[in-house]
Parts: structure tokens; sequence; C-alpha cells
């Protein structure tokens, strides 16, 4: 299990091979790459800045895994996300989990990052051609995490 | 002395990102350091209204109004998260 918060971009190729090597429980992966969009809420997005809280942000992170592996068999589990200056079409955060089979590691996957993005303390600002705005959070993503609490493993 | 951390569009309108603070008598609970916070009028009285949509936690754990405060703890407020 592992969590990092970086500046630097990830190889989703690499990290998957990275889990695989040696371990031949794995029978299943699924892994979500979320982007930077060129458009939000109607206004073109030049860049965006990604702000969070050290040692608050990783340690909801790894709070967040331990939830899912206590819900569905989790191998390994690993969450890279971005901070600081990203524009459109950049990745931002990658979540990859195995298991044995692959309806544990596609409900971990979306549960992990369903609670990452209403949990782990990091706030978006875009820079539009208005200027700067913080990014509002959203209620769809609270009904997104709300949903886990009625799914029984 | 406690820490006291703000972030993102609260930091900015506050004009600060931290500060160390002596808990005054009877500052016991988030929610009353959040009253004596909007005390200093301004900025800190906008952001600090109850009416305000802000998350807080205690050292680095999510905390409510009901959280209680000791010397040394490390208290974060901030607007809800966007992450992912």
């Amino acid at each position: 299990m592992n969590v990092r918060v970086q500046e630097q971009d990830f190889d989703i190729s690499a990290e998957i091979a990275a889990m695989r090597a040696g371990n031949p429980k794995i029978g299943a992966i699924a892994s979500f790459v979320g982007v930077v969009r060129d458009v939000n809420e109607g206004d073109s997005v030049a860049t965006m800045t990604l702000e969070h809280y050290p040692g608050m942000t990783e340690k909801s992170i790894a709070t967040i895994i331990d939830q899912a592996r206590g819900r569905w068999e989790v191998l390994d589990a690993l969450v890279i996300h971005r901070v600081g200056t990203l524009k459109p079409t950049d990745q931002i955060v990658l979540v990859i989990v195995a298991s044995a089979h692959r309806g544990d590691a596609f409900a971990a996957c979306e549960f992990i990052m369903d609670y990452l993005k209403t949990q782990a303390p990091f706030w978006k600002k875009e820079i539009t051609p208005q200027g700067g705005r913080w990014v509002d959070a959203r209620a769809t993503d609270e009904r997104a995490a709300e949903r886990w609490e009625d799914v029984k493993k | 002395m406690i820490r006291l951390l703000y972030f993102a569009r609260l930091r900015e309108a506050l004009g600060a990102g931290s500060e160390a603070l002596e808990l005054p008598k009877g500052v016991d609970t988030l929610a009353r350091l959040r009253a004596h916070l909007a005390e200093r009028g301004g900025a800190w009285a906008v952001e600090m209204a109850p009416a305000r949509n802000l998350r807080a936690a205690v050292n680095q754990d999510v905390a409510n109004p009901e959280t209680s405060l000791k010397d040394g703890d490390e208290v974060a407020f901030f607007p809800p998260v966007t992450g992912g």
C-alpha cells in the first residue's frame, strides 16, 4: 500500500508493472487516471494549481485505502496525486488496485477515488481568462461518496 | 501555544497561511476557537462566521465543533476539499 503526493508526472505502465512483479496472487488490476480538462463550469481553463495539506493529505488517503481493504479483497493499492501547477491534458491523479478478482479491484478503485474527492485535503484553483478562481466542491461528488454507505460487501 | 493553519481560498482571504496562538482562557473547543478568531473583525469575522462552510482538522484528523483543544495542538481551517 503506497501513497505519494508529488509535483512530478507519473507513468501508469511502470507503476502497474512494479505492483505485478513477484506477486502471483494478483489476478486483476483496476486503475483510474484523472486528467485536467480545458473547460470547467463553461469557462476555458489555462492552468490549474493544486494545493494540499502536507501530512494530513497522505494520512487521509492511507485511511481511505485501509477502509477499502476492510471492505474488499485488496492485495495492493497505490495512489499518486500531483500538486503544483498543471495544464489541460496533464494527469492529476492515479489509483491502482490489485486483487485476486476483478469485482473487488473495480469496486475498491472507485471507492478510493470517490472518498479521495470528498475527504483528502486538496484544493484546486483554476486560471481562466477572467482570472483565478477556487473550484467549488460539488454535491455530485458528495453523493458519489455517500452511496457507498449503503453498499454492503 | 497552538499552531494554526489556513488553506486555499481561506488562506488568501485572511492573508495568512499559519500562525502561533496562545489559547485564551475558556477557548477549549474548536467552536470556541472559531468564535474567538471571528472577534478579530474584518476578513476574520466574514470568513469565520458560523454560516461559512468551513472544515477543520486537529492534529491532522478531521474535527468537529465539539473537538477539544489543548496546548501544542495543530489546528487547521479550510474550505471543502476539491482534489482528484
